[in-house]
């Protein structure tokens, strides 16, 4: 599986609402197409993307086939402390594609 | 919540229009109703939520979205989840954001498909069951969901 992508400060003040962009290729199959022969191609999403900040959860979400492929999400999150974003996206095989980013907080 | 309930409904539905000729698309009842699972009783209100999408989207392979509700988050009143709708597609459930106090502030940005030109919705929950709402008409010039 492809190393995701993800964007996020390596430095922040306490308190600061910090930027986070993530994207992580993944065809996004819908389960709508069909092959040349007329059969339905099944469904392959990630239906579950995960944001944690030294093991809580900051943001998370469910996704469903309308998402494009390649998803990418960007939204935020308030640091206090230096730590570790942990990044999850779950598959609809039930594999999970994980990924870390630390941040340091003056 | 009645949300699996209701996503079995919709694929059951979904698998239905792809045995049979022709493609079962969403209406705008589905999304009503959908929201509806959403706020229960609560009163529906528009304000707060701003929900961002072009007017006109060339490709609808992947169109641009961004939702964002005023104000900071602290753990007394926070925005619970942000779900997006999308009215004219095989199925209306697009993502459901899902944030927390830690997250700062509600703004959370993705790219979806559109298969026409339709409504998007966005619809907002707050911890103290507050419940918001907004709509974007996305014009589709080539529609995202093969066939």
């Amino acid at each position: 599986m492809a190393k995701p992508r993800i964007k996020v400060p390596k430095k922040a003040a306490a308190g600061d609402v910090i930027k986070i962009k993530a994207l992580v290729s993944h065809t996004m199959e819908s389960g709508q197409r069909k092959d040349k022969e007329g059969n339905v191609i099944p469904r392959k999403i990630i239906n579950k993307f995960v944001c944690s900040f030294n093991g809580s959860t900051v943001f998370s979400c469910d996704i469903d086939p309308a998402v494009s492929a390649n998803p990418y999400l960007e939204f935020r999150a308030k640091v206090m402390e230096s730590g570790t974003f942990t990044f999850q996206w779950t598959d609809d095989d039930s594999s999970v594609i994980e990924a870390e980013k630390s941040i340091e907080v003056a | 919540m009645n949300t699996n309930r209701r996503k079995l409904l919709v694929r059951t539905l979904g698998t239905v229009g792809l045995l049979g000729t022709s493609k079962v698309f969403a209406t705008a009842e589905d999304v009503e109703a959908a929201i509806k699972a959403i706020a229960g009783d609560a009163e529906i209100t528009q304000g707060a939520l701003t929900l961002t999408a072009p007017e006109i989207a060339e490709n609808g392979n992947s169109v641009p979205i961004a939702v964002l509700v005023d104000g900071e988050l602290t753990p007394e009143s926070y925005v619970e989840s942000v779900a997006v709708f999308a009215d004219g597609n095989p199925n209306p459930e697009v993502i459901t954001f899902n944030f927390t106090p830690d997250s700062g502030e509600a703004f959370a940005a993705t790219r979806l498909r559109l298969a026409k030109t339709q409504n998007v919705v966005a619809v907002a929950k707050m911890n103290d069951g507050t419940v918001l709402t907004d709509t974007k008409n996305v014009k589709v010039t080539i529609g995202g969901c093969g066939g």
